[in-house]
């Protein structure tokens, strides 16, 4: 599974679309990750984990920050993304699972977000964009 | 045994009475097709499957996608009784089509993406969860019967 050029073109469009808003629709995924994903909040007992809560709000923009680097940088993922697959692996150690609850929460949330953007195409070169995203952060796991 | 409160059963009937199966069914298959092209491997008798616009116009994915999505509308109807209801389909995706359960998970969140798609702010984290538990109830009761 590679990311086409085209793949990369439909990314690095619908990002320059989300503009400053990457932060409110990570936040939103996290939200929901939450929500359908209860066991994931085992990773945050030290936070607020209500609506409206700030410190997923910061998290939600920790995340978009990564995923911005990430489009920044889609001809090396591994090597862009593997100071935070330490951190993940070594540090949060984070069961890479849930990895993938949030990559789908994050397209939930672009699909509400932006009907006219998420036709079968865009969804797939997503999709898999999120699926290098979650190898590179995996990578420094074992 | 997947246990949906008396809220989660609501949200999941009321938004599914405003689902068209017909519309729902191909675009959720379709998508399946396009977004994980190895499902394609179930289908080798419909046709051109060669590109996206291919595969989301085949009549033949709109049909399917629809007998699908009407059996997923059963799951609505029972959906405190999700392994007696599926346990003959169960039975037919492991002994005559042969089909990894794993694409059942997949399929699932296709369906999910697609509500979402559709129905945008009415979508909540809430709404999203109820359906995530259906969804996961449905692919656990498919899988049941494998052997």
């Amino acid at each position: 599974m590679v990311l086409s050029a085209a793949d990369r073109a439909a990314v690095r469009a619908l990002w320059k679309k989300l503009g400053s808003n990457v932060g409110i629709y990570a936040t939103e995924a996290l939200e929901r990750t939450f929500v359908s994903f209860p066991t994931t909040k085992t990773y945050f007992p030290h936070f607020d984990l209500r609506p409206g809560s700030a410190q997923v709000k910061a998290h939600g923009n920790k995340v978009a920050d990564a995923l911005t680097l990430a489009v920044a940088h889609l001809d090396d993922l591994p090597g862009a993304l593997s100071a935070l697959s330490d951190l993940h692996a070594h540090e949060l150690r984070v069961d890479p699972v849930n990895f993938k609850f949030l990559g789908h929460c994050l397209l939930v949330t672009l699909a509400r977000h932006y009907p006219g953007d998420f036709g079968p195409a865009m969804h797939a070169s997503l999709d898999k964009f999120l699926s290098h995203v979650i190898s590179a952060l995996a990578s420094s796991y074992g | 045994m997947v246990h949906f409160t008396a809220e989660e059963k609501a949200a999941v009937v009321s938004l599914w009475a405003r689902v068209n199966v017909e519309l729902v069914g191909g675009e959720v298959l379709g998508r399946l097709l396009v977004v994980y092209p190895w499902t394609q491997r179930f289908f080798d008798s419909f046709g051109n499957l060669s590109s996206e616009s291919a595969i989301m116009g085949n009549p033949k994915v709109k049909a399917h996608g629809k007998k699908v999505l009407t059996s997923f509308g059963n799951a609505v109807k029972h959906m405190d009784d999700l392994k007696d209801t599926f346990a003959k389909l169960s039975e037919l995706h492991c002994d005559k089509l042969h089909v990894d359960p794993e694409n059942f998970k997949l399929l699932g969140n296709v369906l999910v993406c697609v509500l979402a798609h559709h129905f945008g702010k009415e979508f909540t984290p809430q709404v999203q969860a109820a359906y995530q538990k259906v969804v996961a109830g449905v692919a656990n009761a498919l899988a049941h019967k494998y052997h």
